[in-house]
């Protein structure tokens, strides 16, 4: 008997952000993200007979989701190759020969091992946000990551300030325990 | 007027004023109270620190979700592909 069950219609308010969030990082084009993350759930949904139960509903959509960032740069890379434009050569004595653009510092260089810590450290918060209730994890999302003024979600989902700043305590202790454990 | 200026918080408020400084939503005078009590309150001085942290740590993360109206879409359209698969099936 399989242990992990298909649920399709949880799968956007579950995933939805996970897996954006996911790609984002890897592909950094929010439109490109969103069809990528929409494909990926499409995907899985015509092959959810193929699900053996064995990983964890995440962890199949993850991995059909590398597979399309994958086709993602396979499908850019053959055109993008053939349209690259050089500027112009450098007339400097010094550095005579060299393309003007390799001299331009580039501001979003950042060393390897800060982009892949920045990426696990995102996917490290989603998993101890993913173990939260739900209610909690929506609206530590909404207030922390999306940035949504109280009042707003106040409105949004019924509840008063003092009850939002309660949930919004109580998400915060379990998230930095479990980061705590996970990454501090 | 009567009411004496309370200085003396609770620990709960205490915690309640850190989790809106991390949103810059206390007032000045809260803070003030807040460090006061941090002053002699262990426990407090340490989910402080903590909850600091853990707001330098998301930053630092540039976590991103989807923004609702595209989510709402992508919902929408989902929920059409499940009717339309369960059709074939």
């Amino acid at each position: 008997m399989p242990k992990h069950l298909l649920n399709p219609n949880k799968w956007i308010d579950l995933y939805a952000d996970y897996l954006f969030n996911y790609t984002i990082t890897r592909v950094n084009d929010k439109e490109m993200a969103q069809d990528l993350v929409q494909e990926t759930f499409l995907a899985g949904l015509k092959s959810m007979k193929n699900f053996k139960g064995e990983a964890s509903e995440r962890t199949w959509l993850i991995s059909i989701l590398k597979r399309k960032i994958i086709d993602h740069y396979r499908k850019i890379n053959s055109n993008k190759g053939k349209a690259e434009v050089r500027i112009t050569y450098n007339s400097d004595t010094e550095t005579e020969g060299d393309w003007l653009e390799e001299q331009v510092a580039d501001p979003f260089d950042k060393t390897a091992e800060d982009k892949i810590q920045n990426e696990e450290l995102s996917d490290a918060i989603y998993n101890c946000l993913s173990k939260l209730p739900e209610k909690q994890a929506t609206i530590f999302r909404m207030k922390t990551i999306e940035g949504y003024e109280t009042e707003v979600i106040c409105n949004e989902l019924n509840i008063t300030s003092s009850n939002l700043w309660v949930i919004i305590h109580r998400a915060r202790t379990a998230l930095a325990a479990c980061l705590e454990e996970n990454w501090f | 007027m009567g009411k004496k200026l309370k200085i003396g918080i609770p620990c709960s408020e205490a915690n309640c004023v850190c989790d809106k400084a991390q949103y810059d939503e206390s007032s000045f005078l809260e803070k003030i109270k807040l460090n006061i009590h941090l002053l002699y309150c262990k426990a407090c001085r340490k989910y402080s620190k903590t909850n600091s942290k853990l707001s330098s740590v998301i930053k630092h993360s540039k976590i991103t979700c989807m923004n609702k109206k595209d989510k709402e879409c992508l919902k929408k359209d989902f929920e059409k592909a499940i009717k339309e698969n369960n059709l074939e099936l």
